[in-house]
């Protein structure tokens, strides 16, 4: 069956020509016409114009093409021209985008094709994908569980195969808690590697797009087209692009890995704790050094995380107000407009941020949280500094838990809000992290997460490249 | 009892560059609405801001030709308010940490601090039809400079003043037009009494958007007028921002202080701070052009012009310019070229209602005039005919003399012929003048002027009657 290989397999049948770039199409096409009803992973699938592409493809040489004729799934937060970027909000419906977002304009130039609009919460805020304002998407492991989020679709995209990779944003966790929950890779890249641009913000000093999929060697692929310096994009880095999918195979010796003991005060489901103490020993056996770390600061990491994504959220969201484009709600004046427009086009957690941060950013209160948030999120910081001087990589799990029932914690924020514990610091020290599939809780996916040195994400595919070697987490697909 | 009042200004320019502050969109005045906008300045989602080199070279210009302290760090914030021509919701600029601060200006002979120089993006255009309201995001974007004084000025011809040196400034500095009607440059007046003599301060008023120079003396003279009724009867000022109504000459109230925003400025996450070279601001200061009070008093120096003059001809950059154009052609005599640009040629701009740009009479054609005059082809009196008729048809002045025949006769051989007409046609006359009535030379030289409809050259003519008489 075509959409159980991976993309490495596929590329490798297209250049011999044994397939045709439409036969691959049609292929997860029809996956998703399996899958589709019972997850839910798509706001907008747009399969049949990437079968039309596939056919004004194929006359070309596959080898000008470095993901020819490649299916991809794309977060609806990601600008896709002549297609709706909704952000699974109300407020964006309708909104076809005019432009390309730069990671898209790079994946049509290497000849993939963007098969669908991904579902998310609402502007990617959420950890459950519950806060769309359309519908909720559903873990294929089990729908009566959340896929994680914000990223739900793109991770549910590539747990059924309905598309063999994904791009997803992560703010703090937005990639790789979805990807633990559905049994799935995730990486999110260091900040600056991958371009903003076309990406819309949630929290600017946070966001970066990452790819998320089921074989190592298909993400380090995705990572080499998307990543690099774009100048429409004042924070991406002028770092060199490693290839990704040629180094992964490299011998890696001696590696140092250090294991965070603050993370383990945290609750933690059971079942977790043994599956992470598993995976650790695996590299153990290989004779990787594992080390005791300790990152101090982390333990403020969700306070300091819900001042500063809310802060620039507040600001970042307030675009939306009726006059230019969007959901306008009739009113008998312009502050009535913004006000209705505004109550009527968000939902209740993109409404709760915007009024968190609009609360700190105020006079009077600025010092007090987002100069103090800002302030920790150095220290934060400093503390991944003083470990990596010690050890190479950091590991724990990605999540405190398995995926969760629809509606348990929609009642909780703060509850919500704990299911990203493990991630957000990575996300406020700018670091790369990925999350691999490292084992299960009755037959609920864990994730393994993986934090390296600034623009080292080399490593960390080199970590997991070994690990699905020894672990075929990729040959059980769901439904 | 008498009151002072202390003045402060924060004034916009739009700073004269190709592209806006953020994106490549083009600068333009007055094209077809929302033609020049892109996901950038429309504030689409998932757009960001790139920042224009071009406009930080500009400011950084603007800083030094100000005086000012330029910081090689400075930090890009958001202020956030909603507005229907903000299309993000929030404005680009910089807050706590400008791009420049410290500076002075001298205006007749005072100095008047100015407290910061800040980057910063303009917003779009609201245009109110009946009861509907039409959004123009063309300037949305447009690359601002603000600049803050301290609370110098000390009165509403200082303000005015201060604003045209501040205008001549910019523009000698060659970053902006700064032209007010066209919004280029844009002003807000802080504004308190107290009572004269004494140092404390009072509460201040802002005045928004006042947009002519001599708008901004009429309004801080109303104000100054409303404000001392208030004190000397015993009131007390409301702190609040107020508008200026030309129409009536007076400030209304537009916004207190409890009504003022909160704009809940933070560090724009989407740009990295400005990090600016020491030797990048070097080589800004060593390319800066010529400012007004350098021409000024190199006028004075190399042309010998009189101070009245060299202000004149330095005030009006673009006078200037043609001066020193006119000059490039014919450098004999600049003070000859000024006289006649500053006299004669502007008159002729004034009566016939033309701008410097649509004088028919370019600095060439002017230099040519001077030249006939200052080799005495033409007299000064034939040389205002010839250029109101260079006026009249855009003709060199040389054609002009050519086909009239308006040329002085210099030629003594002819003139000899006519002042020997002149003297047999008054036999009378000419035979006092011999008998010594020396005072009918002036009757003789008139005549012969008449004679050659003032052609003749007065002094040629003088000698030639000398000549006849001792013979």
């Amino acid at each position: 069956m075509l959409w159980q290989k991976p993309v490495f397999e596929l590329l490798e049948l297209l250049k011999r020509k044994e397939v045709k770039p439409s036969e691959v199409v049609q292929a997860f096409y029809e996956r998703f016409s399996q899958t589709e009803e019972k997850v839910r992973a798509y706001i907008t699938p747009t399969y049949e114009q990437a079968l039309q592409q596939a056919k004004e493809l194929e006359g070309k040489n596959p080898e000008d093409y470095p993901l020819y004729s490649i299916p991809i799934a794309i977060k609806d937060n990601i600008n896709v021209e002549g297609y709706p970027t909704t952000c699974a909000s109300k407020i964006l419906e309708g909104c076809i985008s005019p432009y390309d977002a730069t990671v898209i304009e790079r994946l049509k130039k290497a000849g993939a094709f963007v098969v669908g609009k991904t579902n998310m919460d609402e502007f990617a805020m959420g950890s459950s994908t519950e806060y769309s304002a359309f519908f909720p998407t559903k873990n294929p492991w089990d729908l009566e569980r959340v896929p994680g989020g914000s990223s739900g679709g793109s991770a549910v995209a590539v747990a059924v195969l309905s598309a063999p990779l994904s791009l997803g944003s992560d703010t703090g966790g937005s990639i790789r808690q979805p990807a633990s929950f559905c049994g799935v890779i995730g990486l999110k890249p260091t900040y600056g590697r991958v371009s903003r641009y076309g990406l819309v913000a949630f929290a600017s000093s946070l966001d970066q797009i990452g790819p998320l999929g089921r074989r190592t060697k298909d993400v380090a692929l995705l990572m080499e087209i998307i990543s690099g310096y774009d100048p429409k994009d004042s924070t991406s880095a002028k770092v060199e692009v490693p290839k990704f999918s040629e180094e992964l195979e490299r011998e890696v010796k001696g590696l140092k890995i250090g294991i965070p003991k603050e993370f383990f005060e945290f609750e933690m489901e059971e079942g977790v704790k043994e599956c992470f103490d598993n995976f650790v020993k695996f590299y153990e056996g290989l004779g990787f050094e594992i080390e005791e770390i300790s990152l101090p600061h982390s333990k403020y990491a969700i306070p300091t995380y819900y001042i500063i994504a809310p802060c620039e959220a507040s600001s970042n969201l307030a675009r939306y107000d009726g006059v230019r484009y969007g959901y306008r709600a009739r009113a008998k004046d312009i502050n009535e407009m913004y006000a209705k427009t505004r109550d009527e086009g968000f939902g209740p957690e993109v409404k709760r941020r915007i009024l968190l941060g609009t609360f700190a950013l105020s006079t009077g209160y600025y010092e007090a949280y987002y100069l103090k948030a800002m302030k920790v999120r150095a220290l934060i910081k400093r503390d991944f500094e003083e470990a990596f001087k010690k050890v190479d990589v950091i590991a724990c799990p990605t999540s405190p838990s398995t995926a969760f029932k629809f509606g348990e914690r929609t009642q909780d924020p703060i509850k919500m809000y704990l299911a990203d514990i493990f991630t957000v610091s990575v996300n406020l020290a700018g670091l790369p992290a990925i999350s691999v599939p490292i084992g299960r809780v009755s037959s609920l996916p864990v994730g393994g997460q993986l934090i390296g040195r600034p623009f080292d994400e080399s490593t960390l595919l080199k970590l997991s490249y070994l690990w699905e070697e020894h672990y075929k987490h990729y040959q059980e697909i769901p439904l | 009892m008498e009151f002072e009042p202390v003045i402060g200004l924060e004034i916009h320019v739009q700073l004269d560059t190709q592209t806006k502050m953020f994106c490549t969109c083009p600068v333009e005045f007055g094209a077809e609405p929302n033609s020049l906008v892109c996901p950038v300045c429309l504030g689409l989602p998932g757009s960001l801001p790139v920042v224009n080199k071009r406009a930080v070279e500009y400011a950084i210009r603007a800083a030094l030709a100000l005086n000012c302290k330029v910081h090689t760090f400075s930090v890009f914030a958001r202020k956030n308010y909603f507005y229907p021509d903000l299309p993000k919701g929030y404005q680009i600029s910089q807050y706590e940490q400008p791009l420049a601060t410290d500076g002075w200006m001298e205006v007749n002979g005072k100095k008047i601090r100015i407290r910061r120089l800040h980057l910063e993006e303009d917003a779009g255009k609201s245009i109110h039809e009946g009861n509907k309201t039409y959004i123009d995001l063309n300037r949305a974007g447009t690359p601002l400079i603000e600049i803050v004084t301290e609370p110098d000025i000390d009165s509403p011809e200082l303000a005015r003043e201060f604003l045209e040196t501040l205008r001549n400034i910019l523009r000698y500095a060659g970053v902006s037009k700064a032209d007010m009607e066209k919004g280029q440059l844009r002003c807000d007046i802080n504004l308190s009494l107290r009572p004269k003599g004494t140092d404390q301060l009072g509460t201040k008023v802002e005045i928004k958007n006042v947009n002519s120079f001599k708008f901004v003396q009429k309004a801080i003279e109303s104000e100054i007028e409303r404000q001392a009724k208030i004190l000397s009867t015993g009131g007390k000022i409301v702190q609040e921002t107020r508008t200026f109504d030309p129409s009536s000459g007076l400030t209304h109230p537009m916004r207190t202080k409890e009504e003022a925003e909160d704009y809940r400025y933070f560090p724009d996450p989407d740009l990295l701070p400005l990090v600016i070279k020491e030797e990048r601001i070097e080589e800004v200061r060593a390319t800066m052009p010529e400012l007004p009070k350098q021409r000024y008093e190199r006028f004075i120096r190399d042309y010998a012009l009189s101070s009245y003059d060299a202000k004149v001809l330095t005030d009006l950059k673009e006078l200037g310019d043609f001066f020193e154009n006119a000059l490039s052609f014919y450098p004999e005599d600049p003070k000859l070229t000024s006289n006649w640009l500053l006299n004669d040629f502007l008159g002729q701009i004034r009566d016939r209602g033309l701008s410097l740009e649509e004088s028919p009479v370019n600095p060439e054609k002017l230099s040519k005039l001077i030249k006939l005059i200052k080799e005495g082809v033409l007299s000064s009196k034939l040389a205002k005919e010839v250029l109101a008729q260079m006026f009249e048809t855009g003709e060199d002045p040389e054609v002009i003399v050519e086909k009239r025949g308006l040329k002085q006769i210099t030629d003594e051989n002819s003139l000899v012929a006519i002042v020997q007409e002149v003297l047999n046609a008054h036999p009378k006359e000419y035979e006092r003048l011999k008998s010594g009535e020396t005072k009918l030379m002036g009757f003789f030289v008139g005549q012969v002027m008449k004679a050659t409809k003032g052609k003749a050259n007065p002094q040629l003519v003088n000698k030639i009657l000398s000549e006849v008489l001792s013979q």
